[in-house]
């Protein structure tokens, strides 16, 4: 059944995809490590790591488009899901920096000692193990979307209420985490990190695999991913999205899909706060902010939603955009992202893998088949102030 | 604001007529003399001197006895200059003034026997008791009140006959029934009699009084001690819960502001405004503008600029507001999540604007004069500004009412809302409504801009700490229903602030958050929710 699954899965834009993916994951390392300084195709070490993080990024937004391209979900939560991951990832950090700390204490992370704290909360017990760590990483934020998801989903939240309640939900992490006394570092979080797995993180090396185990989390999530929307649950969660209550008349149980994508969406989410913390050194409670949950949303839209390699590219492609503009002119980075949000949601529905498909892809279509509209086209056609389209925010007494 | 004035106009009387009273007497008895004879006298001489100072009921001369009584009045021999030494100051008596008497003094005490002290005692308290000014004799009747000694009970029921202020005589009485209570020889009739006393008189010290005489009371007064205790304690506990209330009517009367135009863009129109935040924002800096304007051309306005700035504030945010609406809103109709992304962009927009224009920091609006101040409401600390909110909120709240109901644009609203094609069949411009719609929910968060500038920051991040409490707001009191907006905002507001006590201000916050969650489980469509077909999505 997984063969089948597998087989159904890779279909060729899949392919392309993770096989792209897994050649990053062998070339970046080795233009960083075996060309030479200087010569033509040497990739710096720094820009290793910053490609990490867009890639950490891009698994984030890869999560999203499956709750929110395929499932009709729109989460304003899942940064939280992010950051908790990297908690985890920093909190295992945390624990290997032993006796180099400030303070020296050999269990005790230098915030801890600094208030005063005797010993260690039974939370943070068993971090200083990595596969313990690493499970964390999957349970805390999966176990977090489960519970929210099972009462939000049971009770039918759904459309503008549960965006809005799951942005309730990281805005409370968000000044949960900047408390002291949740002993996750407060205000400053956790950093100055020393070793991963006994390697320091500054390192070259480390760096350049950790950027190749981004990569490659990257690839398996675009395969997961497409096993999943391939599958026959991936249909019904497309069914929900465009017409939730027809669906459960139908007689599929609308919720334990939706739960399904959604938990799934949280634990990648969670891996990829695990691989952004290492390479950009810090995590804060600032990641919890409401505010980057929408830009995820954002990436999501620019690459185009319910496609999977578009969010991949949106992330990647916005996040050179805000990289470049914040060292270019930095007044102008948040009119740039402000307008591209109207853009996008204006004139590119459908983001760039739409525009891509438009363009080129409408010659070939018309030559091989009938168009059977696409997923996403039926929520996507303009719909301006033509009267009917009300009916999905009011709808009319049945006829 | 009258009864303040007039209560001020009586408190500056009452300070300046006695005053004017003593200086009359001045001319029948020289102080500064009896002072200064005060150092060659004889024990009955000093006897003769103290009741004439006494007599004269000048609070100078309160100075003089008391440090008379506690032998701290010294006589210059070289000068014969009475002065106070206290440690190594050198003072007069009278002026308080610090005293210079050269290399070649020689201080001696004028001493004094217990029966003189006990003449000076008995003369201070019954100047202060007595003294003319009603603040003098209730802070003499208060000093009674934790010192009680059974020696001044006839001295009391002097003053206690001689009193015509009723707030200051019920001090007295709790301070004699705190005498009776606490003296040995009292009958237990009277001292039953006492304790309503002490409860009615003595205000906020009555539990630790009352707490203090139980242990020596004789049994049959215990239980009413008792029984008066908890009595308090529980007025205590039930002002305490109605600061609290008046607390968290004031944190939701600030979300109602801020949440009611929400409520309208969001409830009615079905669009999620994120750049909501922003509007109240610019009204903040709206009402910044004017006040500059006015402090610049029309100085003698500034008092009134506030109440200028609310016009302009709505007319500037509803006309950005309708722009939105027409230039980017009416394109993404029927498609509420796309609004939302749409919105914030905007919001980033608008706030790096003002950042580029005004500069990240703060900006000051001053308050105008009637907004400053608080007053005590039976107890009740209450701050102007706050209460003017309060005010200012309601009064949005019910003329946003009055529209929506009684107006023929309200009615078009509605209609418009709740069968879009029915409505433009009937031959309403619904284009032309919309506008109005995002227009009015904009001017009103403009307004809420005008108030918050009285009690927070103006910065270009005040929107954002609003945006998210807000739709908490309408979300939880439900879509569509003003009525659902105003108790959501006076629930939350509430509940924020009896949290507080127990789980501090960020727990509390936390715990709220959550508790809207749950209940959005429990009741998917808030609190109010419109019943009927039109719910079914």
């Amino acid at each position: 059944m997984l063969t089948q699954a597998l087989f159904r899965a890779l279909d060729k834009k899949a392919v392309w995809v993770i096989g792209i993916f897994l050649a990053v994951a062998v070339l970046v390392p080795i233009a960083n490590l075996l060309v030479p300084p200087g010569q033509f195709g040497h990739v710096p070490t720094y820009l290793v790591s910053l490609l990490g993080k867009y890639l950490s990024y891009a698994i984030l937004a890869l999560a999203l488009d499956l709750v929110w391209g395929y499932g009709g979900i729109l989460s304003l939560g899942h940064s939280a899901f992010f950051a908790l991951g990297g908690y985890a990832m920093g909190m295992y950090l945390m624990r290997q920096i032993g006796t180099r700390g400030v303070y020296g204490n050999p269990t005790l992370p230098d915030f801890m000692v600094f208030l005063n704290w005797k010993e260690l909360p039974w939370y943070w017990l068993g971090f200083d193990n990595f596969w313990f760590a690493m499970a964390m990483v999957v349970v805390v934020p999966g176990l977090l979307a489960f519970i929210f998801g099972f009462f939000a989903f049971r009770s039918r939240v759904t459309g503008v209420y549960l965006s809005i309640i799951t942005q309730a939900m990281t805005f409370a992490l968000l000044l949960a985490f900047f408390r002291n006394d949740m002993g996750f570092g407060g205000n400053n979080g956790l950093t100055d990190f020393k070793d991963i797995l006994g390697a320091p993180v500054q390192a070259q090396t480390t760096r350049v695999i950790l950027f190749a185990a981004t990569a490659i989390a990257l690839a398996l999530s675009v395969l997961v991913c497409s096993m999943i929307v391939n599958s026959k649950l991936g249909k019904v969660m497309v069914a929900v999205r465009d017409a939730e209550s027809r669906t459960r008349f139908i007689g599929y149980r609308v919720e334990y899909a939706k739960l399904f994508a959604f938990t799934v969406s949280a634990i990648m989410a969670g891996i990829a706060g695990a691989l952004y913390v290492p390479q950009v050194g810090i995590i804060n409670p600032g990641e919890f902010e409401p505010g980057n949950s929408i830009e995820v949303v954002i990436w999501t839209a620019v690459g185009g939603r319910g496609t999977l390699v578009g969010p991949i590219i949106g992330a990647i492609v916005v996040n050179l955009g805000k990289s470049w503009f914040t060292s270019a002119l930095p007044e102008f980075w948040l009119f740039a992202l402000g307008a591209l949000f109207i853009f996008v949601t204006l004139f590119l529905p459908k983001g760039i893998v739409g525009l891509w498909k438009q363009i080129f892809g409408a010659n070939r279509k018309k030559a091989e088949e009938p168009s059977s509209p696409t997923p996403a086209q039926s929520a996507d056609i303009e719909r301006g102030e033509d009267p009917s389209t009300f009916d999905n925010v009011h709808p009319r007494p049945a006829e | 604001m009258l009864t303040q004035i007039l209560r001020l106009a009586l408190l500056t009387l009452s300070l300046l007529l006695p005053t004017q009273m003593v200086r009359a007497q001045d001319a029948a008895v020289d102080i500064p003399a009896q002072v200064t004879a005060l150092g060659e006298a004889s024990l009955r001489e000093l006897g003769t001197i103290i009741t004439t100072l006494a007599s004269t009921g000048d609070p100078a001369v309160v100075p003089v006895l008391t440090a008379l009584g506690e032998g701290n009045l010294y006589l210059d021999e070289t000068s014969g200059a009475v002065v106070i030494q206290r440690g190594s100051a050198i003072t007069d008596p009278l002026t308080g003034e610090a005293v210079d008497l050269g290399a070649d003094a020689d201080l001696s005490r004028i001493r004094v026997n217990n029966g003189l002290r006990r003449d000076i005692s008995a003369a201070l308290s019954g100047m202060t008791l007595m003294s003319d000014n009603p603040s003098t004799r209730l802070s003499a009747a208060r000093g009674f009140l934790s010192k009680p000694d059974a020696a001044n009970l006839p001295l009391l029921d002097e003053a206690i006959a001689a009193e015509t202020e009723a707030n200051v005589r019920s001090v007295m009485q709790a301070a004699r029934a705190v005498t009776i209570l606490t003296s040995e020889d009292a009958s237990i009739e009277d001292k039953l009699a006492a304790v309503p006393q002490i409860v009615s008189g003595a205000g906020r010290n009555a539990i630790t009084i009352l707490t203090g005489a139980l242990a020596s009371a004789p049994d049959e007064v215990k239980p009413t001690i008792q029984s008066a205790i908890s009595g308090l304690e529980q007025g205590r506990a039930v002002w305490g819960a109605l600061q609290n209330v008046w607390f968290g009517v004031s944190l939701g009367s600030v979300l109602l502001l801020a949440a009611i135009g929400l409520a309208i863009t969001f409830g009615v129109m079905g669009i999620i405004n994120m750049a909501h935040g922003e509007m109240v924002m610019l009204g903040a800096y709206t009402t910044f503008l004017v006040q500059l304007v006015i402090r610049q051309n029309f100085p003698g306005l500034l008092d009134y600029s506030l109440l200028i700035a609310l016009p302009v504030a709505f007319l500037v945010t509803g006309a950005i507001g309708v722009g939105i609406e027409r230039g980017i809103i009416r394109w993404l109709y029927g498609r509420p999540l796309e609004t939302l992304l749409a919105t914030w962009g905007l919001s980033l927009i608008l706030q790096q604007t003002v950042r580029s224009i005004f500069g990240p920091t703060n900006q000051m609006v001053i308050a105008p004069t009637w907004m400053s101040g608080s007053t005590d409401f039976f107890g009740l600390a209450i701050t102007y500004n706050r209460f003017w909110i309060v005010i200012f909120a309601l009064i949005v709240f019910f003329m946003l009412l009055l529209i929506l109901n009684r107006t023929p644009l309200g009615l078009q609203m509605r209609a418009v809302t709740q069968n879009r094609r029915m409505a433009s069949a009937m031959g309403i411009r619904t284009p032309f409504v919309d506008a109005m719609t995002f227009g009015l929910g904009s001017g009103i968060a403009g307004l809420a801009g005008v108030a918050l500038t009285q009690i927070d920051n103006i910065s270009p991040n005040l929107g954002q700490n609003y945006i998210i409490d807000s739709f908490m707001v309408v979300v939880f009191g439900g879509v569509g229903n003003l009525w659902g907006t105003f108790v959501g905002a006076l629930t939350l507001g509430v509940a924020n602030k009896f949290l507080e006590p127990y789980a501090g201000a960020v727990l509390g916050k936390i715990l709220i958050l959550v508790l809207i969650i749950l209940f959005i489980q429990r009741r998917p469509r808030g609190l109010f929710a419109l019943k009927g077909r039109a719910i079914e999505q």
